[in-house]
């Protein structure tokens, strides 16, 4: 393979790495817009997310030597494993929001984020004491299919990985921008007082807010596992801190901006990989982070928002 | 304190302990405690909670250095690690074997003064020996982590609370993938091994934990002075106004970014001396010892014991420390013998310590919802 065709595969693997980053941002930049707190715990339900996968496929009769599926059986398992992860991190993150954060909500300084940190070391330590150090194996649902585009190969989970996650993006789109619960989480985050005088319930919105983007974290679990095919305790940690670095990247807050970073970090990480090394993708990765933070703190799409007092 | 008095001295003696004024506590309280530590040595019979003090101390001088930068000055910054990690390695490169640069006659005032000497190896070019004493590395680690401090800070401090928090955590993941892949400077994966222990009047400590304790004990006594001292001086009233509200601060002529690099680093120079002498106590440095949970370790002392309290803070680490080495162990057995009571396997095998960051967590959980201000 030629330079250009080593690049070129690099940018495909790229893309379906970076809508898995994309997904777990948003959950970041929708948290972050409503209530301004940055959400470490997110990571680990991140983590949480694709042991609740496991457990579901077990239950479905898939394990790690069944062999991958096709037709009808492949959708319906996909489906069905999406939308119960999904539910379950859903309620994850409410439950984190109702228990943990709600009677912090109007405590300022670093209270609410230090929680955050204690329930995310919670998670892990609880995913540790349950499925042990040792990795668990992910089972390979999709068939391994492969076609060439160009010099470049496509495989067929890669083509899921994108689809699923654009669908999951439009809907979130559709969400946010064309019903009466996205005008009030429109509202919520551009001022929490106004929204709240127009007979807006702030809490349902907030409670909202961190469902789906705990269920979005489900299914960008569910990426990890189908496309690396395993997983463990320690996974939420570096994954998390690149989806966050995306939110960043993009502009904390803005949706569309998510969505841009997580390609970017995606495509950072596989080609950085490829040119510098594997063992620098953090170096590089977070060097970015903090060069976004210094130079463009508001990030590409971020607009600039005066500090309140 | 208070409680101890009134044990001393009955209702009478609390109520005198109570209405003396605070230099006057001091001075009757200073002499008890140095004196406690001085004797804990010759008390225990047992070298091995010597050892354990000896380390408990370096946790003591992390949280103090932590508390200066989030206590003080209000500033999350989860990535202290970094700061470990440069002093440790600091001392651990100048002490140990690892680098050999070529010799030139630059070196020839460093071997003078006994800090270097000549390695020939015939049929190679000469190459430079570190030894450099474990004293005046304690002040360079300190200087050179509170050069880093303004590096990493000077840069981030114009940013909000919340994003300091972000770029904090990048540099303290940054700082361990550094060390484990610049293989040159710090033996990679493997770390630095054979670090010279401290010498002083010509006797090497080695590896007794005595020496390391009263050498320890002396850090913390040093940084607890620095840290009153700072926080009653001009310094720390300013620190403490950018915490309660740093656009009024601004107004009032506070230049909030001066005190805010200054709290970064005094809080990494106080970092650099615990790394030192964790270093030099272990004599290994690895990329390990320096990851997100020991920011977070840090900080569950700082918060457990009151941001900002001095006294809360020593006493939250040192309770951290002993719950750690001490407390969970002794624990584990008392559930391994109740396993074996009732006959049951999971509980014979559980090893709490492996849940001890699952007690950090709930630690900063229940802290943060039930009593923010620390125990």
């Amino acid at each position: 393979m030629s330079t250009v065709d080593v690049l070129l595969q690099q940018i495909v693997n790229g893309l379906a790495l970076g809508m898995m980053y994309a997904l777990l941002a948003l959950g970041f930049t929708m948290v972050y817009g409503i209530i301004e707190l940055i959400n470490f715990s997110h990571f680990s339900v991140f983590m949480t997310g694709t042991f609740v996968g496991l457990v579901v496929l077990n239950l479905m009769g898939v394990t790690a030597v069944s062999k991958s599926l096709t037709g009808f059986a492949l959708v319906g398992t996909l489906v069905v494993l999406f939308a119960a992860t999904m539910a379950t991190t859903g309620v994850l993150g409410v439950l984190i929001e109702r228990i943990c954060l709600r009677s912090l909500r109007h405590v300022a300084g670093t209270a609410p984020m230090i929680t955050t940190i204690g329930v995310a070391f919670i998670l892990i330590n609880t995913m540790l004491l349950i499925w042990g150090p040792q990795a668990q194996r992910f089972p390979q649902l999709l068939p391994n299919w492969r076609w060439a585009v160009g010099a470049a190969e496509v495989t067929f989970k890669q083509v899921v990985l994108f689809v699923v996650g654009l669908v999951l993006m439009l809907a979130l789109s559709h969400l946010v921008k064309r019903t009466t619960l996205g005008k009030a989480m429109r509202a919520t985050a551009q001022d929490a007082d106004a929204a709240r005088m127009m007979g807006i319930d702030v809490d349902r919105v907030v409670v909202l807010t961190f469902f789906l983007g705990s269920a979005l974290a489900g299914a960008g679990s569910l990426f990890f596992g189908l496309y690396y095919g395993f997983t463990g305790y320690y996974i939420g940690y570096t994954t998390g801190l690149r989806a966050f670095t995306s939110a960043v990247l993009g502009g904390i807050g803005s949706i569309p901006g998510a969505v841009l970073g997580g390609l970017f970090i995606g495509l950072t990480q596989s080609l950085g990989g490829q040119l510098v090394g594997v063992k620098w993708t953090d170096v590089i990765i977070f060097s970015l982070l903090i060069i976004v933070m210094v130079f463009r703190p508001n990030g590409l799409l971020g607009a600039h928002v005066p500090q309140k007092a | 304190m208070a409680a101890l008095a009134g044990w001393l001295g009955g209702r009478r003696g609390l109520e005198r302990w109570r209405t003396l004024p605070v230099s006057r506590r001091r001075q009757i309280l200073t002499p008890i405690l140095l004196g406690t530590g001085l004797l804990f040595p010759f008390l225990t019979s047992n070298a091995g909670n010597v050892d354990a003090a000896a380390n408990a101390f370096t946790y003591v001088l992390l949280a103090l250095g932590l508390n200066i930068v989030v206590g003080f000055a209000g500033l999350l910054d989860l990535g202290y690690a970094a700061f470990f990690a440069i002093g440790a390695y600091g001392y651990g490169v100048a002490a140990s074997g690892h680098l050999k640069p070529e010799w030139s006659s630059l070196w020839i005032p460093l071997e003078w003064a006994g800090q270097v000497s000549r390695l020939v190896v015939p049929g190679q070019p000469d190459t430079v020996q570190f030894h450099f004493a474990f004293w005046p590395m304690l002040a360079v680690t300190a200087i050179v982590c509170a050069i880093f401090g303004l590096l990493f800070g000077a840069p981030t401090l114009r940013l909000r609370g919340d994003y300091l928090a972000i770029v904090t955590l990048g540099f303290g993941e940054i700082v361990p993938v550094v060390a484990r892949n610049w293989e040159g400077l710090t033996n990679g994966a493997q770390g630095l091994g054979g670090i010279r222990t401290p010498r002083l009047f010509g006797v090497e400590f080695g590896f007794s934990p005595y020496p390391y304790y009263f050498l320890g004990l002396g850090l913390v006594a040093v940084a607890v002075w620095i840290s009153i001292r700072l926080q009653e001086s001009r310094l720390g009233r300013a620190w403490m106004a950018i915490r309660e509200d740093e656009l009024a601060a601004g107004a009032m002529g506070v230049n909030h970014v001066h005190y805010k690099l200054m709290a970064f680093a005094m809080g990494a120079a106080v970092g650099g001396l615990g790394g030192t002498f964790y270093v030099a106590k272990l004599t290994t440095a690895t990329p390990d010892m320096f990851t997100f949970p020991v920011s977070v370790m840090v900080l569950v002392m700082v918060v457990l014991g009151g941001l900002g309290s001095i006294r809360g803070v020593v006493m939250a680490a040192l309770f951290v420390a002993f719950l750690q080495s001490v407390i969970l162990q002794e624990l584990t057995e008392y559930v391994h013998a109740l396993g074996r009571l009732v006959g049951s396997d999971f509980l014979q095998r559980i090893e709490l310590i492996t849940s001890l960051e699952l007690i950090f967590g709930l630690i900063l959980v229940l802290m943060m919802l039930f009593r923010r201000e620390g125990l």
